[in-house]
């Protein structure tokens, strides 16, 4: 009795550092705590998937998830960065986050994240660590500051009533919307997504994509853009609202789609495009399609703040999202239609027949179809084309 | 006893500069009319009798009821009557509500304080009009409504503010007679504040001219 | 012991008052300001306002934000001023009226969001004109939806602001005795809109004078409003400010934070030229007074004012059904008029957790709203018994309302962490009553004080104390400004978002952060469950302070007027 109550007191102190490869005693932790899980919030099929991994995670280890929904990542960022200007430094708002590129580089560089602790949690045993790009993010070393749960490439959507055959390259897409004025947008940069499909059409572009890898600081970047700006310039005056106009995010994008606005978009996830069919977010005459050089993919990640006082429950979950189970429903196009960051060759021989007789979904493209899969440019590169693409197209 | 209202070398001044001087005693069931241009400060002076003047007015000399100074008293202590050119009944409260907010809360019973109000109402011949919702009144059964609400909370003096000049000329003489009989009844000094000659004519008591001249 | 509790409080009450609203305020800015412009470190550092003023959208952006938030206050205040002139007292005003006031408690994204589905070119009304009228077969590539001047920005506001303002003006109307001098004016041989606009305008505009301020304010740094209707090449500045504040690199929120300051520069200089084009209107209207002319344009400015209202309440209610139709909808695409098919399938999703999160949010606007009441009326009171005229310092609580929310919560969010205070429901009821407060005062002060003290007088002569004054005469008089009041606290409470965000941790989760959240993906089902609980928990104070007045005083005519 007594006892209980001293260890009531000094909550801090017992919990202060759950090492990931004790996972019994992170379990024990864990029990009774409650996740704290920014995520943004929205994608209705996603904050379901998170509701259901909530009451999974309940029923397995009696950790309690609430789903913060955000507008935006950087919110969070926002929050612990906060929280230690005022020295709350020992039970933050935040308990994970999903993050990934330039908003994990900015939080570690910073020295906001907890860990390592990603490669000790029981699961990453199953993740596909040499076929998938799950240790670094953007080029940046992960070094176990945050666990993958979902893999993502750059595929584009279109409707196949107005636009039937696939384009191969940012060229033929320049052509098609020349040809076809207003039927093609993208969000609008600094939007994650757009500013993907700067990337995308950058690497597609160039001559040598390579050279992205390193920092823009470190490289001549005018030389290295000019290409992109010759394309955008002559690509503007066609797009949707001549370029006077953009939507803000993607789901905005997959809106004026399915309202029939335009006829071509971007999407970083295979499988959004069926997961939106079934859920009526998009016409079922629409299919999706790779450049022949490929395109770029990455993963999705959850990070653990510094200052989280319920690390061992965040690692219980991030550890959960990486199992057969969760990436099992994740993939299912009918739910989420995530790709599985694991590993095939790895799983017992019940989850992966599991995975193989998983359909695909209408719309999305078998593994071999998707392609080669082009590596992430440096987090430094979004931030400046993004940057340059304001000044360019976004203040006119 | 003394049952009179005096003012005693009553200044009020505003910024520094007096708006008027009154000294004066009020004998019970004597109506004294104050009369004076607008502006002359005669509303001024009737606040400070009842107690509501605004602090920005500065003020030498007291105020005696019955012998006691009630100078310093709040308003709801004084026991000055007060009744102004419009009936003021409280819009949200019936006629018998009306008056049973001025009805002094005593140890009667309820039924027996009903009685009063009905009485009060039939002493102004508005028998039965206890249900009735003030908005309906005619301006002269309201404004017999407000003498009643008055008297009934047993005022020691009546003060007067421009009290018959909303009522038609028929209403005015009837209204007039009835609230001077009323309080001829009662013995209460009464202080009237006017512009109309023909109500300090009609009051039959001393008038006191504020504005430029003395009071006498 | 007349003075009781007053006699100790009177002046500790408005001071508590200020100081619940302008410590916040004023804390929040230094603590936002200060690390941004190096103040607690190395000294005074420039750089983030170099980097604020060499954006290249900066004029464009700041244009826009000065020309949106005026016109749309201006457009706003014109209407409301043409539909009192024109109609204030007859049956269509009632029906219009009824129609408007709820339509306050909208929260401006769904409202927003409403109307930009309502007049996109693949909206609804496109798609009922197509392909018959119109002959599309798909949506023309028109630029309707952010437009580049503003324009739908404009017409999103003002749609908003005609009932708020409408509503500060009818608390207020009673008090200037509308139908004694509309009698006085038509006598005169002067036609309602003149008569209106010449005789009760000026003395009603007096009181609405600081909703008008906040509107404008409003209008200048609304942030969801103008993403979702607003131009973005570039934005308004308020909406480049949340976008700096949110990007990944942590040094824009420097910038982010000076340009807060920028803004709110920008809403002091444009009320400031408000209050001198005040002057210029008022001498020019002194002078068409006395120029005794009738008016000639009576009836256009009649059918105008109430065509424009009545517009504005229907392309709202039109938005809001269009979502709720959005809420149930199987397949829906252009340019079919009505969905292919009908599903429970969204509220089957958010119908149990919006319900959750509705309880949360009635309970915080409610607590709130209460405390909010109790200060306002108190410190009115106090006012009015020492007698003194309405303190100047009093304009200091509608700081919050003028300060763009974005200069300052995040410094708030620094200082409930600093006194370990935050996260959770007490602070997130805190935050909003530094917003509800001032909406609260601002709908009650006006009819506060223009009610007839001598009422009090004659109440205090027939042997009331004070106490008795305020409960028994002063607060059932002002029944209807005193429920309007905890409506409009309830609106501002349920709509609240950054403050909820910020003061919660995120841990609180109301309809609105909950439908922010979900706009921000656009999927327009479960955006139309949102909002219609949204607006439900709002709708409903104004329901109760619509009919229970009407029910309370339902046999006394003097209670009917306003």
């Amino acid at each position: 009795m007594r006892l209980a109550i001293l260890a009531s007191l000094l909550p801090v102190a017992a919990y202060a550092q759950p090492d990931p490869a004790d996972w019994d005693a992170v379990l024990d932790e864990a029990r009774g705590q409650t996740v704290y899980w920014h995520a943004w919030g929205g994608s209705t099929t996603t904050n379901d998937f998170i509701a259901w991994a909530g009451e999974r995670i309940d029923e397995e280890y009696g950790v309690t998830l609430e789903h913060v929904k955000l507008t935006d990542t950087a919110d969070a960022v926002t929050r612990v960065l906060t929280e230690r200007q005022a020295g709350e430094d020992e039970d933050g708002a935040v308990d994970l986050i999903w993050i990934n590129g330039a908003n994990f580089a900015s939080m570690k560089e910073e020295g906001l994240l907890f860990g390592p602790f990603a490669f000790d949690l029981p699961n990453w045993q199953y993740v596909d660590v040499n076929g998938k790009t799950v240790t670094t993010d953007f080029t940046v070393p992960t070094e176990g500051y945050e666990a993958p749960w979902a893999m993502a490439q750059v595929v584009f959507m279109h409707d196949t009533a107005d636009l039937a055959e696939p384009l191969g390259s940012m060229e033929a897409i320049l052509d098609w919307a020349t040809s076809n004025p207003g039927r093609f947008t993208y969000p609008q940069p600094p939007d994650f997504l757009g500013t993907t499909f700067l990337k995308q059409a950058l690497i597609d572009l160039s001559e040598d994509p390579s050279v992205l890898a390193v920092p823009v600081m470190e490289s001549d970047y005018d030389a290295v853009t000019a290409p992109l700006w010759a394309f955008l310039d002559e690509l503007t005056p066609h797009l949707w609202r001549e370029g006077r106009a953009y939507p803000q995010t993607g789901p905005r994008q997959l809106q004026l789609m399915n309202d029939d606005e335009i006829d071509l978009a971007i999407s970083f996830s295979p499988g959004e495009a069926s997961t939106a069919i079934a859920n009526f977010e998009l016409p079922e005459t629409v299919r999706t399609f790779v450049l022949d050089k490929g395109t770029i993919g990455n993963a999705s990640f959850v990070a653990i703040p510094y200052n989280s006082g319920s690390k061992a429950g965040a690692m219980v979950l991030a550890n959960f999202l990486m199992s057969p189970e969760a990436q099992l429903r994740a993939q299912d196009p009918e739910i989420l239609g995530y790709g599985t960051v694991l590993d095939m060759a790895a799983l017992s021989e019940e989850d992966r027949s599991a995975f193989d007789s998983l359909a695909l979904g209408i719309a999305t493209l078998s593994p071999a179809e998707l392609g080669q899969v082009q590596d992430e440019p440096h987090p430094s590169w979004a931030t400046a084309l993004a940057d340059d693409w304001q000044e360019r197209y976004g203040t006119r | 006893m003394d049952r009179s209202l005096n003012l005693i070398a009553v200044t009020i001044r505003r910024a520094g500069a007096t708006l008027l001087s009154v000294d004066c005693e009020i004998a019970p069931g004597e109506v004294l009319s104050v009369m004076g241009p607008s502006g002359s400060g005669k509303s001024t002076l009737l606040s400070f009798v009842t107690g509501t003047l605004a602090p920005a007015f500065d003020v030498d000399g007291s105020v005696l009821l019955h012998g006691e100074d009630i100078t310093r008293l709040p308003a709801h202590c004084r026991r000055i009557g007060l009744l102004f050119q419009d009936a003021l009944l409280f819009p949200h409260m019936s006629v018998g509500q009306n008056l049973a907010f001025g009805l002094a809360p005593g140890p009667e019973r309820r039924r027996d304080r009903r009685a009063r109000i009905e009485a009060a109402l039939a002493e102004v011949g508005l028998e039965g009009f206890a249900e009735r919702d003030p908005a309906t009144l005619s301006g002269g059964q309201r404004a017999r409504v407000a003498l009643m609400r008055m008297l009934l909370s047993e005022p020691c003096a009546l003060l007067l503010d421009e009290p018959f000049s909303g009522l038609d000329a028929e209403r005015r003489n009837q209204i007039r007679r009835l609230v001077f009989d009323r309080a001829r009844a009662r013995s209460l000094p009464v202080l009237m504040v006017t512009h109309d000659a023909e109500d300090a004519a009609a009051a039959g008591g001393r008038v006191l001219r504020i504005g430029g001249e003395d009071c006498g | 012991m007349h003075r009781s509790v007053w006699g100790i409080l009177p002046g500790a009450l408005p001071l508590l008052t200020l100081m619940v609203m302008l410590g916040p305020v004023l804390l929040g800015l230094w603590w936002t300001l200060a690390p941004a412009l190096g103040l607690l470190s190395e000294g005074l550092s420039l750089g983030p306002l170099r980097a604020a003023l060499a954006w290249p959208g900066l004029r464009e952006a700041s244009l826009l934000s000065v020309t949106t938030g005026i016109g749309s206050t201006v457009i706003a205040l014109a209407i409301t001023a043409l539909i009192l002139a024109g109609w204030s007292g007859t049956r269509a005003f009632a029906v219009l009226q009824r129609l408007l006031s709820p339509l306050l408690a909208l929260p401006h994204a769904a409202a927003a969001f409403g109307l930009a589905f309502l007049i996109a070119p693949s909206g609804w009304i496109a798609r009922s004109l197509s392909p018959g009228v119109t002959g599309w077969d798909r949506p023309p590539d028109l630029l309707i939806l952010q437009d580049p001047w503003g324009l739908t920005l404009i017409a999103g506001l003002v749609t908003k602001e005609v009932p708020f303002l409408l509503l500060m003006a009818l608390a207020a109307l009673p008090q200037t005795a509308p139908g004694r001098s509309r009698n006085v004016a038509t006598a005169l041989g002067y036609g309602r809109v003149t008569g209106f606009l010449k005789t009760v305008f000026p003395r009603l505009y007096v009181q609405i004078r600081l909703p008008v301020y906040v509107t404008l304010a409003y209008a200048m740094s609304t942030v969801d409003v103008a993403i979702i209707l607003g131009p973005n090449t570039p934005p308004t500045l308020s909406v480049q400010i949340v976008r700096w504040m949110s990007d990944p690199d942590i040094g824009t929120r420097d910038l982010a934070a000076v340009a807060a300051l920028l803004q709110l520069a920008l809403v002091i200089a444009a009320i400031l030229a408000w209050r001198l084009a005040e002057r210029g209107v008022a001498f020019l209207g002194r002078r068409w007074i006395e120029s005794g002319r009738r008016g000639s344009a009576e009836g256009a400015g009649r059918v105008a004012g109430y065509a424009l209202g009545a517009l504005s309440a229907l392309a709202l209610v039109a938005g809001i059904a269009g979502l709720a139709v959005w809420s149930v909808a199987g397949l829906w695409s252009f340019p079919s008029a009505l969905p292919d098919g009908l599903t429970w399938r969204s509220w089957q999703r958010h119908g149990p957790p919006g319900l959750e999160a509705m309880g949360t949010t009635l309970a915080i606007a409610a607590i709130a709203t209460a405390v909010a009441l109790v200060l306002a009326i108190g410190c009115l009171e106090t006012e009015e018994r020492r007698g003194v005229r309405p303190s100047r310092a009093m304009w200091l609580l509608y700081l919050p309302l003028l300060v763009p929310q974005t200069a300052f919560l995040p410094g708030v969010q620094i200082g409930l962490l600093s006194a370990g205070l935050d996260t959770g429901f007490g602070p997130v009821v805190v935050a909003h009553l530094v917003f509800v407060l001032p909406y609260v005062f601002l709908s009650l002060a006006g009819p506060y004080r223009a009610w007839d003290a001598r009422y009090s007088t004659v109440a205090a002569t027939l042997g009331a104390a004070s106490g008795r004054v305020l409960w028994r005469v002063r607060l059932p008089m002002l029944t209807r400004a005193c429920l309007t009041a905890v409506a409009v606290g309830m609106a501002v409470s349920v709509g609240q978002y950054l403050p909820t965000l910020l003061a919660g941790g995120g841990r609180v989760a109301t309809l609105t952060t909950e439908a922010v959240a979900l706009a921000s993906g656009g999927d327009r089902r479960a955006i139309g469950v949102w909002a219609i609980l949204q607006t439900g928990a709002a709708f409903l104070p104004f329901a109760l302070a619509l009919g229970l007045p009407a029910l309370l005083f339902r046999n006394r005519r003097g209670m009917q007027d306003g």
